[in-house]
């Protein structure tokens, strides 16, 4: 077994990284400059984590973790030092009530709420179902407008299982939020959750008889900037699509990408303009199109993509990177940072102009969270 | 009589550090030892029943040298005395 991790000595304006793996979570923490990193773990080691999450609202520093095997379960931990102490795994279950019938299998995202509400937090796990909690992670409860979802019956899993991967919120509209499952695709409530509309149109389902249904879709991510949050960019089971409605209707923005497969998508932190994916062959090749590793940017909104290649592998790169697996930093440049399932983690400092090979030999990256320290 | 339920290496912290635990009130079925567990050390028992009560899938059961899947699952009777081990699967990797 692997020597037990300290945790990091991570200050102010530091920039932490969090990753996630089949087989436990690393910290990583560089100043400002990010020219090199420090790496701490592997935490949790033997688990799969493929969700982890660091709250900074309210002066905190709470990383969250949620570790899990095939042989006892997912369970919700806490550390409020990074990493050198995590919470007992028995301190804040995460439980489907009994007479849903449902039992809890994997949790896919952890998501702090709006700033205004720092006591708020959300779960996307598996089966399908969004989590809540109301006092800062103490304790959690499905939410039941979509726990006991007219649709749920015919929601069917997608080769990584039947997962709630996005949760996003709207600065503008504490009632509003928007969540995408795989497969079913992406839904919206704009009454705090009691009900919950499938947000589907123009999104197509390949895989399907019907080729655009109301709900079935295979969403692989969305993301928006909390700047213009009705403006959504998405991911998906063949396809890549924007709304600027919030959902209400989708268009393709496939221009000039290779493949319009994929799994992850990211939002630059200070441009609702730029976002940035890794495209795949396709659903039965998951790997870079021509063994050749790219990130695409986009700075207009999908008008076009441009491939980013500097430091990136253009020969023999048969790469998957996953749909948690890419994210931004808040600095000034941006950092953009992934990790892929053959265990390697790249960064830029540049917004994606250049990166740099970060650590190799990690076990399967299926989760990627990038943050700025903040004081406490 | 008590039971005794022979607990994997993984789980021990969630039951006080022990391999081994007696349970009490001569339960009659695996289904009522899990309960006598529940009852002591609730968060061991989370790690091998979901919420629905079912045996986690990678979670084997044996009364004694019996996998409880071929001796009528959790109401597989117990004689007294008898022992009750909680065994992974050898899946993964």
């Amino acid at each position: 077994m692997p020597d037990t991790p300290a945790g990091l000595r991570a200050r102010e304006g530091d920039i932490l990284l969090l990753v996630g793996t089949t087989k436990g979570a690393f910290l990583l923490r560089s100043d400002p400059s990010r020219d090199g990193w420090e790496v701490d773990g592997p935490h949790f080691p033997g688990e799969e984590v493929y969700a982890l999450a660091l709250d900074q609202r309210a002066g905190r520093h709470a990383l969250w973790a949620a570790p899990g095997n095939p042989f006892y379960g997912t369970t919700l931990r806490r550390s409020d030092d990074f990493g050198a102490s995590w919470s007992n795994g028995e301190d804040r279950p995460v439980r489907f009530p009994e007479e849903s019938e449902l039992a809890l299998k994997r949790i896919w995202q952890i998501r702090p709420g709006r700033p205004e509400d720092p006591e708020r937090l959300f779960l996307g796990v598996e089966p399908s179902c969004l989590f809540e909690s109301r006092d800062g992670g103490e304790s959690w409860t499905p939410v039941g407008g979509f726990l006991y979802h007219e649709h749920r019956e015919r929601w069917t899993p997608g080769a990584g299982g039947m997962c709630m991967h996005t949760i996003l919120t709207d600065p503008a509209a504490s009632e509003r939020m928007l969540v995408a499952i795989s497969t079913g695709g992406v839904y919206r409530t704009d009454d705090g959750g009691a009900t919950w509309q499938a947000r589907n149109q123009g999104v197509r389902a390949e895989f399907l008889p019907d080729k655009h249904p109301e709900f079935g879709q295979c969403v692989h991510k969305v993301a928006h900037h909390p700047s213009r949050p009705e403006r959504l960019f998405l991911q998906n089971h063949w396809g890549l699509y924007r709304s600027d409605d919030w959902g209400d209707s989708w268009h393709d923005v496939a221009n000039g990408v290779p493949s319009d497969f994929g799994f992850c998508m990211a939002v630059h932190p200070h441009d609702p303009e730029t976002a940035y994916i890794v495209p795949l062959e396709s659903d039965g090749f998951r790997c870079t199109p021509g063994a050749s590793l790219r990130v695409y940017r986009t700075r207009d909104a999908g008008g076009s993509w441009e491939a980013l290649t500097e430091g990136l592998p253009q020969h023999g790169a048969y790469e998957t990177v996953l749909r948690d697996s890419l994210d931004v930093d808040s600095a000034a440049p941006a950092g953009v940072y992934f990790g892929t399932r053959s265990g390697k983690l790249y960064a830029s400092s540049d917004e994606g102009d250049s990166w740099t090979l970060v650590r190799d030999g990690l076990p399967p990256v299926v989760c990627v969270k990038a943050a700025v320290l903040h004081a406490a | 009589m008590s039971l005794t339920l022979s607990v994997p290496a993984p789980l021990r912290d969630l039951a006080d550090g022990q391999a081994a635990i007696e349970l009490g009130d001569d339960p009659a079925t695996v289904r009522e030892a899990l309960a006598a567990l529940r009852a002591v050390f609730p968060a061991a028992y989370d790690r091998i029943v979901t919420e629905r009560g079912e045996l986690r899938p990678h979670i084997n059961l044996f009364v004694e040298a019996e996998d409880i899947r071929y001796t009528g699952g959790l109401d597989t009777p117990l004689p007294p005395g008898s022992r009750l081990f909680i065994l992974p699967s050898v899946s993964g990797g």
